[in-house]
């Protein structure tokens, strides 16, 4: 059963997604990051877009590839310490192993219900 | 890469070491390049990203690779990046089919999803067949899904 974490929370979570014009997945990785909000009942919820063009850029904002989705400023996938910084695409690993552009939906969601949880403990 | 030792299709992917979308898509096309072995076409992978920027795209991490994965295709390295100008390649991986006399015919991405490893390089596999029976391409071209390639500056 999924349970609605309800509209009235969703300003207390804020999620970012970092991106970088030479990788594709950017749109679709907006679309699973609604996607998931909607399932949670977190439609309501501001995504905010930050573009990442330069190297500078993504050496201050520890950028490892794109996208990049921080949700209450924390890395979804936290990234290993040797992972390098730079413009490229992300390599997300799915939980049946597979590599992919994209983070696993199911982290994505559990990341996002954990953070809602959380601002409603915290409000 | 002008020689193409007799082979009835030479498949050319531009592919690199740390882009996602090569990684998800490289079983399939290595699988391609065992299953079309016996019919004599020739796979070859060529990364032409600079490994300046990119020290995962070097030529040690792709020999590394090359053993830890245990490629059966050779792996070439475009360090001038000429090949890839030369062939208009655009992302990683972007597949080119070339026939018995080295001409294009087909160009873009392996198959339609990424992410469906049940696709199995369908268009891949759709273009040499029609190379080798010599039958007409219904899908000479689609459009390359990847990761820019690294250009020098």
């Amino acid at each position: 059963m999924q349970v609605s974490l309800g509209r009235r929370y969703a300003r207390y979570v804020n999620v970012e997604l970092l991106w970088w014009e030479g990788c594709p997945s950017t749109e679709r990785a907006l679309e699973v990051v609604r996607e998931a909000l909607d399932e949670l009942g977190l439609g309501g919820v501001e995504v905010r877009m930050r573009e990442i063009e330069t190297d500078d850029e993504a050496q201050r904002a520890g950028f490892v590839g794109s996208p990049t989705i921080l949700i209450d400023g924390a890395d979804l996938v936290p990234a290993a310490n040797d992972e390098p910084i730079g413009l490229s695409c992300r390599v997300y690993r799915r939980r049946d192993g597979r590599i992919s552009p994209l983070p696993d939906p199911d982290d994505l969601r559990d990341a996002l219900r954990q953070a809602a949880e959380c601002a409603e403990v915290n409000r | 890469m002008t020689d193409y030792d007799g082979a009835p299709a030479t498949v050319v992917v531009f592919t690199c070491n740390h882009c996602p979308y090569a990684l998800a898509w490289h079983d399939r096309i290595a699988q391609v390049a065992n299953d079309y072995a016996a019919r004599g076409v020739r796979v070859v992978a060529v990364n032409p990203n600079d490994a300046d920027r990119y020290p995962g795209d070097s030529l040690d991490a792709m020999r590394d690779r090359v053993s830890r994965e245990q490629w059966t295709i050779p792996y070439l390295r475009d360090e001038t990046q000429e090949v890839a100008r030369e062939y208009g390649a655009k992302v990683t991986p972007d597949v080119f089919v070339l026939d018995a006399e080295g001409r294009l015919r087909y160009r873009g991405a392996p198959d339609a999803d990424y992410d469906n490893p049940r696709e199995q390089a369908e268009w891949l596999r759709e273009a040499l067949d029609a190379v080798l029976d010599g039958s007409i391409l219904e899908r000479p071209e689609t459009k390359p899904v990847g990761c820019s390639i690294k250009w020098k500056p």
